[in-house]
């Protein structure tokens, strides 16, 4: 029943607008169930721009080309200068035919069968990365599932459970029962009455039992009520032999290793939530769909040399790498998104806080490497339909494709995402040893490596010559020190890029920094 | 003993979960690098971005470590990989002091450069320590 005295929602937000402004207002439509997702509530509207307004645009990855999209549309006169002769930045997706080359010089000639493909940089998006979604919605790229988790990945420790991987379901359910059993425990032996209500410790008690499907002795045991969760030895069935039969729960020490929890919580994270999703066919159909939009306006094979301001504008200095000429362009403001890992390349004309952040940033090297197979062995196999694997070895981790299940033919899995002290010990390889390394790493999950493999390809982020790093990773004292001097327009310069936003490494990072940036030049603008 | 002591008393195990919670990064926990010398632990990380001949790369964007006349005094290089510098990240949490005192005491001593005196564990400890930046 309604309550006739209760405001309107939008009446209550109204009010609240009124009095406390924006801040309590978003605190506000928090609070209601709105907004939470992102800061994204629509493009922006850049209205009213002076004719003949230009800026210059340095990078076509998906900072820039948000940037020029929305400025164009808005009436400036942009262009882009890139470096690569494509479009999209870290946004590209490596197919047979591909050829990559390493800044040790190394090349790699990518031999994946038609319609292969390893995405090197994002590979997944968040539900709620709603700018993104907005603008994938619009230039109509095709969406599908991402299978984020998946309860029958493995897990492996080389610390536990003998070094033998472990089904995520098992392990996770494991956790969960002996976990559950301790605690009721704990709370049985009074530990926990100064901290629960008598009423709350029933409830405590009621909840472990259930969630952590404990016996009648509260012990967390070998059951067929415990394999309904972890999985069963012989599953139901139909017929004579259909009653299952129970597997054996792990041991508590096991089920400790760090590698379950960490598992566990990896999907817990708020950026690693279900559901997630993948463009059709490569994560380079975003870049490209945006290029559709502005690759009029991209200069490529464009190496920035030299960024120079006054009070009234920019100059860019370039060098066409084909023909080594130099060549400049001019305009009332420049958008610059190359990243701070190569930024020293070229000559800033900007102010020493800015020219301090600039410097204060480090970067994460990821690699990652697409293995080709013969067969779908970890579907047909296994019972894996996407999702991932993990291990404690420097290739960190498996994943499986999330298209065409049920295929015959070749597929590619994930063969490696390698992290810090991993990533760096796979990088300093040469292709041929990683691929090695890999597979090694890789058959303690899957014996059918050896048998199966066709061939692979390694994408080090931190030899990468455009880039030579992967994401950004803001510490939090540098944060504190650096990131508004960052993101400050520094004269007529203003910097964008997944580095200039508080989601370092996403897309949607990297196109909320290019919205930001170029709102505040067209207010700048408008103020003038 | 208590819960709280108890939790003072868990193993830095954390330390190996460096990847932060809003990044794109694996899941799972990794194994650390157990390298002892320096040479190895200078293949098995350094060269990724210093490249195996220390020669660094993008035109001086990573620079080289050889005939780097900056090594002269270890506090210089022991601050730059304790704490980071640019784009490059700080060691710590890979790489123990001892790692970090061989493979800084290898590069002083290799790719043309001579500085014999090794840099101790202990140096690097006093310098982590001491705070600052590498600048």
């Amino acid at each position: 029943m309604k309550d006739v005295t209760q405001p309107s929602r939008r009446q209550l937000l109204t009010l609240i607008g009124k009095m406390g402004g924006a801040a309590a207002m978003y605190q506000a439509m928090t609070t209601l169930g709105h907004a939470a997702e992102t800061q994204f509530s629509g493009p922006p509207v850049l209205s009213g721009a002076r004719p003949g307004a230009s800026v210059v645009v340095l990078g076509a990855g998906l900072a820039g080309m948000v940037a020029a999209y929305e400025l164009e549309k808005a009436g400036y006169q942009v262009k882009i200068l890139e470096f690569q002769d494509r479009p999209g930045g870290r946004n590209y997706t490596l197919r047979g035919g591909d050829t990559f080359t390493e800044s040790s010089g190394a090349v790699q000639k990518v031999q994946f069968g038609p319609g292969n493909y390893i995405n090197p940089g994002p590979w997944r998006i968040p539900h709620h990365h709603n700018c993104l979604l907005h603008y994938c919605r619009q230039f109509g790229v095709a969406l599908e599932p991402f299978i984020q988790l998946n309860h029958n990945g493995f897990i492996h420790s080389s610390e536990a459970f003998g070094g033998k991987p472990q089904r995520y379901k098992a392990v996770a359910t494991d956790f969960r029962g002996h976990t559950s059993e301790l605690l009721a425990k704990a709370a049985n032996a009074k530990v926990l009455d100064g901290s629960v209500s008598a009423e709350d410790k029933e409830k405590l008690l009621e909840a472990l039992r259930h969630w952590g499907v404990l016996d009648d002795n509260m012990a967390y045991t070998s059951s067929v009520a415990v394999s309904a969760q972890r999985g069963y030895d012989r599953p139901p069935g139909g017929g004579v032999d259909g009653a299952p039969v129970p597997s054996q729960i792990a041991k508590l020490g096991d089920v400790l290793d760090p590698q379950v929890w960490t598992a566990m919580s990896f999907y817990f994270n708020y950026v690693m939530q279900t559901t997630m999703f993948q463009p059709v066919g490569g994560m380079d159909m975003i870049g490209k769909a945006f290029a559709a939009q502005v690759g009029k306006l991209i200069t490529y094979n464009a190496k920035v040399t030299k960024v120079a301001q006054n009070g009234k504008g920019v100059t860019v200095s370039y060098k066409d790498v084909p023909s080594g000429k130099m060549n400049s362009v001019s305009a009332d403001w420049c958008v610059c998104t190359i990243p701070l890992s190569i930024i020293s390349q070229v000559e800033m004309q900007v102010g020493p806080k800015l020219a301090a952040a600039m410097k204060a940033v480090p970067y994460a090297g990821q690699l990652k490497m697409g293995l080709e197979f013969k067969r779908r062995f970890w579907e047909e196999d296994d019972n894996i339909y996407g999702g991932h694997s993990f291990t404690d070895q420097p290739i960190a981790q498996l994943s499986y494709p999330n298209d065409r299940f049920f295929s015959s033919g070749p597929a590619v899995l994930l063969g490696a995402f390698a992290r810090d002290a991993g990533a760096f010990e796979l990088t300093g390889m040469t292709p041929q040893e990683r691929i090695e390394a890999a597979l090694a790493q890789g058959e303690i999950f899957h014996p059918q490596y050896r048998k199966e493999f066709l061939n692979g390809v390694s994408v080090p982020w931190s030899r990468v010559p455009w880039i030579l790093g992967c994401t950004s990773r803001w510490s939090e004292e540098n944060r504190a020190a650096h990131y508004q001097n960052l993101v400050a327009i520094d004269g007529r310069v203003v910097l964008a890029g997944e580095h200039a936003s508080y989601y370092g490494g996403w897309m949607e990072g990297s196109l909320l920094s290019g919205l930001d940036a170029i709102t505040r030049i067209h207010q700048r603008t408008q103020a003038a | 003993m208590s819960l709280r002591r108890a939790l003072i008393l868990i193993p830095p195990l954390l330390a190996l979960l460096a990847a932060p919670g809003h990044a794109d990064t694996p899941g799972g926990v990794q194994a650390k690098n157990k390298a002892a010398d320096g040479e190895k632990v200078y293949k098995q990380i350094c060269a990724a971005c210093h490249m195996p001949d220390a020669m660094g790369s993008g035109g001086g964007a990573i620079p080289a470590l050889a005939k780097d006349k900056k090594l002269a005094d270890p506090a210089y290089p022991i601050a730059v990989v304790t704490k980071g510098k640019g784009a490059m990240p700080p060691m710590g949490d890979m790489l123990s002091s001892a790692q970090m005192a061989a493979v800084i005491t290898y590069v002083r001593t290799h790719f043309g450069n001579s500085y014999a005196q090794p840099v101790t564990e202990a140096d690097v400890k006093r310098v982590a320590k001491a705070g600052g930046s590498a600048e």
